[in-house]
């Protein structure tokens, strides 16, 4: 008998089957497009880290004063060299930024809170940081940036002075009052916490460390200079992103786990479809052979009309799937800010990404998951005695 | 078109295993039967009427001696030549009617054509010519849940009939009727075999169905206890 044949008739009887073949099509659906939606939650979560990343911290990669090692603070009052003259012929040319850091503290409310004091160039515009507010009016007053978290955690606010402690280049204490212009809410949470942005001008002239820098970063359209003399290193995008595609690899695996558990929530209910069927239809089963059907025919139908129920929740999946993943893309998600407080770079509004890979393979993965899992319970067909089955007895 | 018996059984055993032992459900048959006979397997509960059906049917295969059937011996087919067997040369109507719970009337007697692969067109004037002989034209589109007894089991005839098979096995065709479906069910199977020279074999107990019957085979203990020749009476 031809294989449409078959499939003709396996469409008859899930159409036939009524309310339970649309009940088990809308869960398998919705186990489906959730799927996708979790997913691509996932991938857009895994986009927006990378992008923050470079959007406000990496640019198009880095030039590392030799001695600067982020993960030691301690190496920040050192970490300083005049930039070399390819990296001032790409500052000069707006393809760079030079950025000076040590460590200081701040007093809010009388009590010393240790921060990281960055120098940036008030017109830059390689990072999408709001270096713009750092200027004002008053040339003896020293302009201050923080994080909203900071913010949150001293009390200070737009217009505060703050008393600021460093240690200039040769090993002096000094402090100032900083008056803060500007609170900016950042999706990188490790800037958005302990950090102090200042005019570059003003945090050379209070380290007395002139036409230095800790780091200079590349605008992301520019090319990097063939050689930027010995005390600088470059620190490419693979380079600086390597913390973060570790992390978006350690949640793709535990995302792997949600969709697992979500395509065996779908498939549960067809297996036990399937094994109702088996159970329910023998009689059924009995007919179709004594009417001429082999069993592996048997076999083949039902698993056929489990592999429909595939189909059929792909179909509708994509009915009402395709318009709440088209407005979930538009639209984003708010994202909570706990989120933040897991030490992921996040942006607020969440954008999801559904690649064309996600939905094609995760269609494909539902129709030979189901298709398998509906020959599984069909296969028992072949042990049923013809003649038991029609009168609906099991053996 | 066969020559000779149509069916023939040789020495047939058929037992099932019980606890360490086995039950005899058939003894030693021998028989034979020609194209276009009307003959009912008659006995009580038990006596191996439906065993043998099903022997003859290619659905069981016997525990020693033969069943041949249109000159193809049951036992020695595969799955899937018996299912052709089946498929090709053998109606069945059953007690219970059987019918596909989620096709329309149309549907349960055009299945037989489809698994012959038979053309729409064909298909169609088949399986309304087949309605007709059972007076169900107007009933084409329900669905079995709304049918009757009667009606059920006069599409269990139809879908058997449709396909003009050499023989029709009938389980008990009549035990779920009352007596008017039930007479009005054996004169349609009565009027297809003078018809179309279809060999019906039922498996009966029912007085009813017997006195439509031109052959009786008595079995008892799963052995044949009486073969006779009848005239029919069947109800006016």
């Amino acid at each position: 008998m031809r294989f449409g044949l078959l499939a003709r008739l396996a469409l008859r009887n899930i159409l036939g089957a009524g309310l339970r073949t649309w009940l088990n099509v809308f869960v398998l659906s919705a186990a489906f497009v959730m799927i996708i939606w979790a997913q691509g939650i996932v991938g857009g979560m895994n986009r927006a880290m990378i992008d923050a990343t470079i959007e406000f911290e990496a640019g198009g990669g880095q030039y590392w004063q030799a001695t600067y090692d982020p993960y030691d603070p301690l190496t920040f009052e050192e970490s300083h060299a005049p930039l070399s003259a390819p990296l001032s012929e790409l500052v000069s040319n707006r393809a760079a930024t030079p950025i000076l850091i040590t460590t200081g503290a701040i007093y809010p409310r009388g009590q010393a809170q240790a921060v990281v004091l960055y120098g940036m160039e008030p017109g830059q515009t390689i990072l999408n940081l709001p270096t713009q507010e750092l200027v004002n009016d008053d040339p003896d007053v020293v302009s201050g940036m923080i994080g909203a978290q900071t913010a949150r955690e001293t009390g200070l606010g737009v217009g505060d002075y703050v008393t600021v402690r460093w240690r200039d280049a040769n090993g002096t204490f000094d402090a100032d009052e900083v008056r803060i212009e500007h609170v900016v809410s950042l999706s990188v949470p490790g800037m958005d916490r302990g950090q102090m942005w200042l005019p570059i001008e003003d945090l050379r002239r209070m380290l007395q460390v002139f036409d230095q820098a800790s780091l200079v970063v590349l605008a992301r359209d520019a090319e990097p200079a063939p050689a930027a003399g010995a005390a600088w290193i470059w620190r490419d995008l693979d380079y600086l992103l390597k913390d973060i595609k570790d992390l978006v690899e350690m949640k793709s695996s535990s995302s792997h786990i949600i969709y697992s558990i979500m395509l065996l929530m779908g498939l549960l209910a067809i297996f036990d479809t399937q094994v109702l069927a088996i159970w329910r239809r023998r009689k059924e089963i009995g007919t179709l052979i004594a009417l001429g059907l082999d069993r592996a025919r048997v076999i083949w139908l039902f698993t056929l009309e489990g592999a429909m129920h595939g189909v059929l929740a792909i179909v509708v999946g994509a009915a009402y799937g395709i318009p709440i993943l088209a407005i979930s893309k538009a639209r984003g998600f708010a994202v909570p800010e706990m989120m933040s407080d897991m030490g992921m770079p996040v942006p607020q509004v969440l954008y999801p990404v559904y690649g064309a890979w996600l939905v094609l393979g995760t269609t494909l993965l539902v129709l030979i998951s189901v298709t398998v899992v509906s020959s599984l319970p069909a296969s028992r067909i072949a042990r049923l005695n013809p003649t038991h089955a029609l009168r609906g007895k099991r053996r | 078109m066969q020559n000779g018996a149509l069916i023939k059984t040789h020495d047939l055993v058929k037992q099932y295993p019980v606890g360490s032992g086995s039950f005899t459900a058939l003894s030693d048959i021998n028989l034979s039967i020609e194209r276009g006979e009307f003959l009912g397997l008659v006995g009580p509960s038990g006596s191996g009427k439906t065993t043998l059906l099903n022997l003859v049917g290619a659905l069981d295969s016997p525990t020693s001696g033969k069943a041949v059937v249109l000159g193809q011996n049951t036992s020695e087919l595969n799955h899937r030549e018996a299912a052709r067997l089946r498929s090709e040369h053998l109606g069945f109507i059953f007690q219970t009617y059987n019918l596909l719970p989620v096709y329309t009337v149309y549907e349960n007697v055009e299945f037989p054509l489809l698994l012959l692969g038979m053309d729409g067109d064909r298909r169609r004037e088949m399986v309304m010519e087949a309605l007709e002989w059972v007076g169900l034209t107007d009933k084409a589109r329900s669905r079995p849940s709304q049918l009757s007894g009667g009606e059920s089991q006069r599409v269990a005839v139809a879908r058997a009939m449709v396909k003009k098979p050499d023989i029709v096995l009938a389980d008990e065709p009549t035990a779920n009727l009352d007596a008017a479906n039930s007479h009005n069910i054996l004169r349609t199977m009565a009027a297809l075999n003078r018809d179309f020279k279809t060999t019906f074999v039922f498996a009966t107990h029912d007085s009813k169905v017997i006195r439509y019957l031109r052959r009786k085979i008595t079995l008892n203990d799963g052995r044949v206890v009486e073969d006779v020749e009848q005239t029919p009476e069947p109800e006016e």
